[in-house]
């Protein structure tokens, strides 16, 4: 489903650079712009970049050149209203061990500015299910109860634009359908949501867009489903009639790969493609009088485009 | 530009909660120690003693006393209340709030400084069981407690930032500000001192404080009171200036 109508930017990210003091360059100048009530997948691997993007866009880290709007003020010179509209949730769980979990999201609420809400607070935190733990110390909560009251608090001042950052790492399968749940009525309610991630599945199973970083640089930003009909590979499984020792001459050329000890052919194509070949391989096949007794199609997932997309052409042509 | 209040009495209030949480070692410690001082230097040892211009040596040491542990506590409980969340990690929150610098300051400050209050006034009360004292100008001593008060939570505030370490927060507090409040004239009228010992002792912007203190009790002072304001508010100005200073550079706080 495409909630998107009028793709109006609520995050606008131009020229993004960002050098540590240690002289290590995190981001290559990194264009981006999230369209509001979207789920946006920040995909790449460890140390790609991804919690430094994030960083910055919450006024956490200082960009070393570039621009970045949210809902339309510049995070430098409208940092108010900027951050106001922006709630983070970090991929560290850092908690104020001694407090409990009603005064830590009455604290989060305050320091965005708004006045004390107590209604919507309960239902932040019963729609976390966290309203039974409302006074119980966050120390004595378990991580994944911890990471909860991370979502509480960044959803305290009721932000349009929300920042998860690894939400999902180290938390167990339950937790996890839980706040993919959670994260899909938020964006029901109009909040736009950008996640980073490193496990493809999350990416594929709830983003609407992915932008894929590495080495701080993005690679590619598409829709899923576009992302997945231009990168992917889809491959063709021909079962044979009767195994074959080795592809004939006659089928020379073809991208073909013998399987299942010569009982299968296997044709990968790129759907990108302008003409799939299949036409053309079954004539071929006819002609070496090849018989098959079943054929199916498989595409590949987010997964392998993601490797061959970090891999770089080399590992493309390897894969 | 406007104020973000939410935020302020946000921060404000944590801070509080915090004081109130932990009100064994951030209220009941430093009265009690700062009242063993009042048992041994005040009634035993100080009967012994003579008084000093004019005034019993037991009620003499009370400004100094107290300002002694207004000055210390100020300076570890600001400096503790910015540090921990750098250390837990938890100052990303602040960081990415629409809170500016001294809205920020406004609270971690302002909190420090109530509880430096509290405290010195529960010394001041602790301090008339063991010692009759009178307050000659209650107004100037309020007016003294509040400025010390704010300049050295301000200060500490600084080192709370500047620290990144346990050993760093501790450094000054222990190397700098102990020795300055003990040599501060606390326990003697630094006209006691040898001339030489005297000069060198003008250098200690410990000595206006407490000797202006003390001046609004006993309208006795070791230095000029317009000189003693002067000093406070000139080192409450240093303090704004670098505050100031690590507002434009971000110091320490972003990467
Ligand atoms: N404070 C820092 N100083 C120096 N290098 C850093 C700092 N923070 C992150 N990096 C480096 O920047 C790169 C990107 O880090 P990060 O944004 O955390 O990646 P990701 O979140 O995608 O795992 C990594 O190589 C990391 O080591
Ligand atoms: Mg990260």
């Amino acid at each position: 489903m495409q909630p998107i109508i009028a793709a109006e930017t609520v995050v606008a990210i131009a020229g993004l650079t960002k050098t540590y003091a240690n002289g290590h360059q995190a981001l290559k100048a990194v264009d981006l712009e999230i369209r509001r009530g979207e789920i946006f997948a920040l995909l790449g691997p460890n140390g790609a970049g991804k919690t430094t993007l994030i960083s910055i866009v919450c006024g956490i880290v200082t960009a070393s050149a570039g621009s970045v709007r949210v809902a339309g003020h510049d995070i430098g010179t409208d940092f108010r209203a900027a951050r106001a509209a922006i709630g983070l949730v970090p991929q560290e769980l850092h908690t104020d061990a001694f407090e409990s979990v009603w005064a830590t999201v009455s604290f989060s609420r305050g320091l965005f500015g708004k006045a004390p809400d107590p209604v919507h607070l309960e239902r932040v935190l019963r729609s976390l299910s966290l309203w039974d733990k409302k006074d119980a110390r966050i120390m004595t909560l378990s991580g994944g109860m911890k990471r909860r009251v991370l979502i509480a608090k960044a959803l305290a001042h009721e932000p349009q634009v929300l920042f998860l950052d690894e939400p999902t790492a180290g938390v167990d399968v339950e937790l996890r359908h839980e706040m993919w749940q959670l994260v899909r009525e938020l964006r029901e309610h109009g909040v736009t949501i950008i996640l980073t991630t490193h496990y493809i599945e999350e990416a594929e199973d709830m983003a609407d867009r992915i932008g894929v970083i590495n080495h701080g640089e993005l690679v590619v930003v598409e829709d899923k489903a576009t992302l997945m009909r231009k990168l992917g590979k889809k491959q063709l499984t021909l079962h044979l009639q009767g195994p074959l020792s080795q592809l004939p001459p006659g089928l020379s050329g073809l991208p073909l790969e013998l399987a299942d000890e010569g009982n299968a052919l296997i044709y990968t194509y790129d759907t990108q493609a302008e003409a799939t070949g299949i036409a053309g391989l079954l004539r071929r096949l006819n002609e070496q009088g090849i018989d098959f007794k079943d054929l199916n199609s498989s595409e590949s997932s987010l997964e392998e485009i993601f490797v061959s997309l970090v891999r770089g052409p080399r590992g493309r042509e390897t894969a | 530009m406007s104020l973000n209040l939410h935020a302020v009495r946000a921060i404000y209030r944590f801070e509080m909660a915090r004081t109130f949480r932990t009100l064994m070692q951030s209220i009941a410690s430093p009265v009690l120690s700062t009242s063993l001082y009042f048992l041994v230097f005040g009634t035993a040892i100080g009967a012994r003693m003579g008084a000093i211009d004019g005034v019993d040596y037991g009620a003499y040491i009370i400004p100094g006393l107290v300002m002694l542990t207004v000055l210390s506590e100020s300076i570890s409980n600001a400096s503790f209340g910015i540090y921990l969340p750098k250390w837990s990690g938890t100052i990303y929150e602040l960081l990415s709030a629409p809170v500016s610098f001294a809205e920020a300051v406004l609270g971690y400050v302002g909190a420090a400084a109530t509880k430096s209050m509290m405290l010195g006034i529960l010394i001041l009360a602790t301090a008339r069981v063991f010692v009759p004292y009178e307050i000659a100008h209650p107004w100037w001593m309020l007016a003294f407690l509040l400025l010390t008060a704010v300049t050295f939570c301000l200060f500490g505030f600084i080192i709370g930032i500047w620290a990144d370490s346990w050993e760093k927060l501790q450094v000054i507090p222990t190397m700098v500000v102990t020795p300055l409040t003990f040599l501060g004239g606390a326990f003697y009228s630094i006209n006691m001192l040898p001339p030489l010992w005297q000069k060198i002792s003008l250098f200690n912007p410990v000595v206006y404080l407490v000797s202006g203190f003390r001046w609004s009790f006993y309208g006795v002072s070791d230095v000029n009171i317009g000189l003693s304001v002067g000093m406070t508010l000139g080192f409450m100005g240093i303090c704004l200036a670098a505050i100031g200073g690590i507002f434009r550079t971000g110091y320490k706080l972003k990467q």
